[in-house]
């Protein structure tokens, strides 16, 4: 299937990163063959294979229910880009 | 038995219409530690002081399941009488928000942990089933804050990752009423269990809520809306409605329903579409990579099945059966937890016949007016049980046991120790009875002639001024009889 | 005493040990190379100054308990250390600095080795030539104008050029063996869920795997070893045992069954890269090994498979750099405009490709089609080699079906970029073992690697195997040095 520009617009929104109409053009053909060479899937007839879940024949591990992890606020904001004392800052969310 | 008739319809102008309603309860896992990360789940800490790295998704970070979150969902899945699948899996939910820092939440879409199961509520016109559809477990988000700067949100992290379970239940509800009833059930099961403090007001438990209308009569549902994250029963009454009449004003007028997200308005009360929403809105779910097929053994969910209180439809049913309870009653006694355990309490060395009286009638009373939930209550359980035992061995009449009972609310005081203290033991000597009647007769001389010669209601006369003399504290039996004797 | 970092690790290691030189010569004689090569641009990060103080007190406490006493070592900048920027190679996390260490590098540290830098590579590891990092391309010890292969391209030059004595890499569809393979070094993946994935920036979760790029086969078993483990912190380690991989290493490779799947002679692949194949089996023939030729009859489909399931993944994982807890951060007029700036100037081109690629094949209405359908195929892919797996002992097959390239040949097109993973990325599916040992050159004196795909967990087969084909290879690094 070939990736037109809407498409490119569409998923960029998904994916939240914006580009210009340079960008989507070449991500529209750079895309679109990427897509034909992944499409050689469907030479392939799946329809009696279950889908692989994980690769590990293992069941999921867990921990005890406990407390390790508090009051490293100072850790948790320190890379943040812009932050006060007590939260991490993030231009006005319009609902 | 007389039954009310179900009788919640929306009148358009031309028809009639059925409101049907079905419910995400979004129930907050009790547990010390968070979902998949070792952070707290307290309520109301600093913000950002209850996060881990994971929690705020550092690179690198892995999530590891919590055990006992997981056994708590097992466990509300008992409760809820409903499959447990042996194989779940946890997927991503992608999504972009600020509260949301890995960019998805990891949930349950495909293949929960617990499937189909049901409620069984009690209407004024009969019980019925509410099915439920499935229960899975999920991250809760953390928070935005809009309001403490003009041009920027702030994000507290201190809920992302807290363990929910979310509770779908199946398009079963037709009328506020029914939702109330549902939701106060489902909180009672999981207070039961422990699995969840159903604390609404600190958001332990939400609800989405979806509403759609239909002619009474037809077959098929009508275009559903969701009411997101409404946090008091009383607001999902108010939406639900809203909405019902919204939507029969809008299909009795020739338009149509649009499948939406809507928000209720808790100061206008209305419901409002989130169009903001719904423009981008591909969750794009697949199986979580960084975990692995959640696997149940037969045997934990055994131990769990063995390990379960009783809950309150089978404590309705012993009340009902081993305590001659009506069903009324043992209704009101079941239906919160802590009702349950502090009648229990009460009966362990009293009636339960009067019990129930005094816990239903004086007791509530009481709380209502103090407004405060029975574990709170002024009055402990061990002294009403006192109290009710003085009553039924005879030390003290029901009346003086109703001021008895008003002064012991100041500071749960030990009912023995008013009575003794205010020598307020009824008085069951008939000698002593013999001295009162015999003076209350010899200053009445001409009443006592008057009942001789046929005015018989003054029977009731003397007695009160027996009681008078006594403070109240003759046995009005014993008074009765010597009275009877004296007066022939 | 320039030439220690001619010496191998093991050689290093037991050199410290038996006081043939302190660590703190064996520090500075990689840092000497390391300065003078800034040409090749293998460091993000160099942390020469810490990397001294530990040395010197390492020569102080002379603690020799460790499998890898007092040896520098640096890492891919992929891994997160503690207090040392780590920058994935990427805009959008050129400023982070974790708080944490990963356990994988951790476990280096507890062996007692210490950090040295951080080495450049592929933005977030997609790439197969380290041209797509946002600190430059790296270039090859044997060219001035070609690749070191992808993602892990800083470690493989660096290791070859000998600015380290080993290093450790990231393999999510080849990452570590190819670059290997175009170094003429040695490059193991080790079986998924053998080493924690804790504190290594995610590309792609169920395939990515750390794992050790040395100069031999000796040194590989040990560093194996020292990185290897159950790690409570990732629910996808596996709680078995780890082998004492360089003790246990012989070449005596007698009787074991070896598999030459027909599927791996491609179209177009050059001749040399079929005789070097010819020479690995008649290697291991002389080794007293039995040749078999098996089928694993879906290889086809495993690259394009890889690029539905790398890219949905990729999409997802790497949806948390969005300005607001570390990194870059853009401006905006609200919310949205931020993230969507922040990651269209944050994240290269490439990048951009497979995370937009993930996003479509995971949308409304294409799930079934591409991912469902990607995951059935690393079914019957995984079923191949376990098939295979009941008749032989390991798989041999050429490592990369070219030797390294121009840089700048392959950036227009996407696909044959990928091209290059043909033979790794059916390993990175089925989540077994696999290495690349150098084998031999081409016509252009460019070095070439055979790789060998163990059974799970059997990594000890396939590091026996190798040194089977290096003790008769008796491959030579014969690279002229123009950078100092």
């Amino acid at each position: 299937m070939s990736i037109d520009k809407d498409t490119v617009k569409h998923i960029s929104k998904l994916a939240r990163i914006s580009l210009d109409e340079k960008k989507i053009n070449n991500l529209s053909k750079d895309l679109s063959s990427i897509m034909k060479f992944i499409e050689k899937l469907n030479k392939l007839n799946t329809d009696k294979v279950t889908p692989l879940t994980s690769i590990i024949n293992a069941s999921l591990k867990s921990r005890p229910d406990e407390i390790k992890d508090e009051k490293i606020r100072d850790q948790i904001l320190k890379n943040s880009p812009e932050k006060n004392e007590e939260f991490f800052v993030v231009p006005k969310v319009i609902e | 038995m007389s039954e009310k008739k179900f009788d919640y319809f929306i009148d358009g102008k031309n028809d009639k219409w059925e409101v049907i309603i079905g419910l995400e309860v979004h129930a907050q896992v009790l547990s010390k530690s968070k979902l998949f990360s070792s952070s707290p789940t307290k309520f109301g800490a600093e913000p950002n002081t209850q996060v881990s790295l994971v929690d705020s998704a550092f690179p690198g970070m892995l999530p590891v399941i919590n055990q006992f979150c997981v056994e708590q969902s097992v466990k509300t899945g008992l409760g809820l009488k409903a499959k447990i699948n042996l194989n779940s899996v946890f997927d991503r939910k992608n999504y972009f928000y600020a509260d949301l820092p890995q960019g998805y939440q990891i949930s349950q879409y495909k293949n929960p942990i617990v499937g189909e199961g049901e409620v069984i509520l009690d209407m004024p016109y009969g019980t019925k089933k509410i099915g439920i559809e499935r229960l899975h477990l999920e991250q809760d988000a953390g928070k935005s804050i809009h309001d403490m700067d003009p041009e920027n949100s702030f994000v507290d992290l201190n809920r992302s990752g807290v363990a929910l379970m979310e509770i779908v239940s199946k398009p079963d509800l037709r009328s506020p009423e029914e939702v109330n009833s549902y939701i106060k059930k489902l909180r009672s099961i999981m207070r039961y269990l422990e699995t969840c403090d159903g604390n609404m007001q600190e958001g332990s438990l939400r609800a989405d809520v979806n509403v759609s209308v239909r002619k009474i009569g037809d077959k098929k549902f009508g275009t559903r809306c969701e009411i997101k994250n409404v946090n008091s029963i009383k607001f999902m009454q108010m939406a639900i409605e809203y909405e019902a009449r919204r939507q029969v004003e809008l299909l009795e007028s020739g338009k149509n329903v649009n499948q939406e997200t809507r928000l209720f308005d808790t100061k206008k009360n209305i419901t409002r579409s989130m169009r903001s929403k719904e423009d981008a809105h591909d969750y794009r779910y697949f199986p979580d990579p960084d975990l692995l097929p959640l696997k149940l053994d037969e045997s934990l969910i055994n131990k769990l099945k063995k390990g379960l209180p009783e809950l309150p439809d089978e404590k309705k049913e012993r009340f009902i059966k081993d305590h001659n309870l009506s069903p009324y009653e043992a209704n009101i006694l079941v239906s919160e937890k802590e009702i349950s355990e502090y009648y229990e309490e009460v009966i362990k060395k009293c009636d339960k016949k009067l019990a129930t009286n005094w816990i239903t009638v004086e007791l509530f009373a009481v709380l209502n007016k103090k407004n405060l939930p029975i574990s709170q209550s002024p009055v402990s359980a061990k002294n009403l049980s006192s109290l009710i035992k003085m009553i039924t061995s005879g030390k003290i009449s029901g009346k003086i046991a109703k001021d008895v009972f008003e002064k012991m609310q100041a500071g749960d005081k030990n009912p023995e120790d008013i009575v003794q203290k205010e020598g307020l033991t009824q008085q069951s000597n008939p000698k002593e009875l013999e001295k009162i009647i015999d003076s209350v007769l010899s200053k009445n001389q001409d009443k006592v002639t008057q009942y001789k010669s046929g005015k018989e209601k003054l029977f009731g006369y003397f007695v009160g001024e027996v009681m008078k003399v006594s403070k109240g504290k003759a046995n009005p039996q014993l008074v009765n009889e010597i009275l009877k004797k004296k007066l022939h | 005493m320039s030439d220690i970092s001619k010496f191998s690790l093991t050689e290093i290691v037991n050199g410290i040990k038996k006081k043939d030189f302190t660590s703190e010569e064996v520090t500075k004689s990689f840092i000497d190379n390391s300065k003078k090569s800034k040409k090749l641009n293998t460091y993000i990060t160099e942390c020469f100054e810490d990397a001294l103080k530990s040395a010197k007190n390492f020569d102080k406490e002379k603690n020799y308990e460790g499998l890898l006493s007092g040896v520098p070592i640096a890492v891919k900048d992929l891994f997160c250390t503690k207090n040392i920027k780590t920058t994935a190679g990427s805009k959008i996390l050129h400023n982070f600095i974790p708080t944490y260490e990963s356990t994988v590098t951790n476990n280096l540290w507890s062996q007692g080795a210490f950090l040295l830098g951080k080495l450049n590579c592929d933005e977030f590891a997609m790439g197969s030539s380290n041209e797509t990092s946002f600190f430059g391309s790296v270039k090859n010890p044997y060219g001035d104008k070609l690749v070191p292969g992808g993602s892990s391209g800083g470690s493989a030059s660096a290791l070859a050029a000998e600015l380290t004595p080993a290093t450790i890499g990231t393999d999510t569809g080849g990452s570590i063996r190819q670059p290997a393979s175009f170094t003429g070094t040695v490059g193991l993946k080790p079986t998924y869920g053998r080493c924690s994935r804790w504190g290594i920036v995610a590309f792609a979760s169920s395939l990515d795997q750390a794992g050790p790029m040395t100069k031999n086969v000796k040194d590989c078993a040990l560093l194996l070893q020292a990185i290897s483990g159950y790690d409570p912190k990732d629910s996808t380690s596996i709680n078995t045992k780890v082998d004492s991989y360089s003790s246990k290493l012989t070449e005596q490779v007698k009787g074991l069954k070896i598999g030459i799947p027909k599927e791996y002679r491609v179209d177009n692949m050059p001749n040399e890269i079929d005789n070097l194949w010819k020479k690995g089996i008649d290697y291991l023939k002389d080794a007293g090994a039995i040749i078999k030729n098996i089928s694993l009859p879906h290889t086809m489909y495993a690259l394009p498979a890889y690029y539905i399931v790398a890219p949905a993944e990729a999409s997802s994982n790497l949806a948390r750099y969005d300005g607001v807890k570390y990194g870059h951060r853009a401006k905006g007029k609200n919310l949205i405009e931020m993230y969507e700036n922040t990651r269209s100037e944050g994240f290269g081109d490439e990048v951009k490709r497979r995370i937009l690629i993930g996003t479509y094949v995971l949308s409304s209405g294409y799930y079934d089609a591409y991912y469902l359908k990607a995951q059935k195929v690393r079914q019957l892919i995984k079923d191949d080699f376990d098939k295979a797996f009941k008749d032989v002992d390991a798989v041999l097959t050429p490592s990369t079906p070219n030797s390294a390239f121009k840089i700048g040949d392959k950036t227009d097109d996407p696909v044959s970029m990928y091209l290059n993973d043909i033979f790794t990325v059916p390993v990175n599916l089925s989540g077994l073992p696999a290495i690349s040992v150098p084998a031999g050159h081409d016509k252009n004196n460019l070095p070439l690697g055979l790789q060998l795909i163990g059974k799970a967990f059997d990594e000890q087969t396939i590091l026996n195997l190798s040194l089977a084909i290096e003790k008769r290879a008796n491959f030579k690094r014969n690279y002229k040095n123009w950078w100092t």
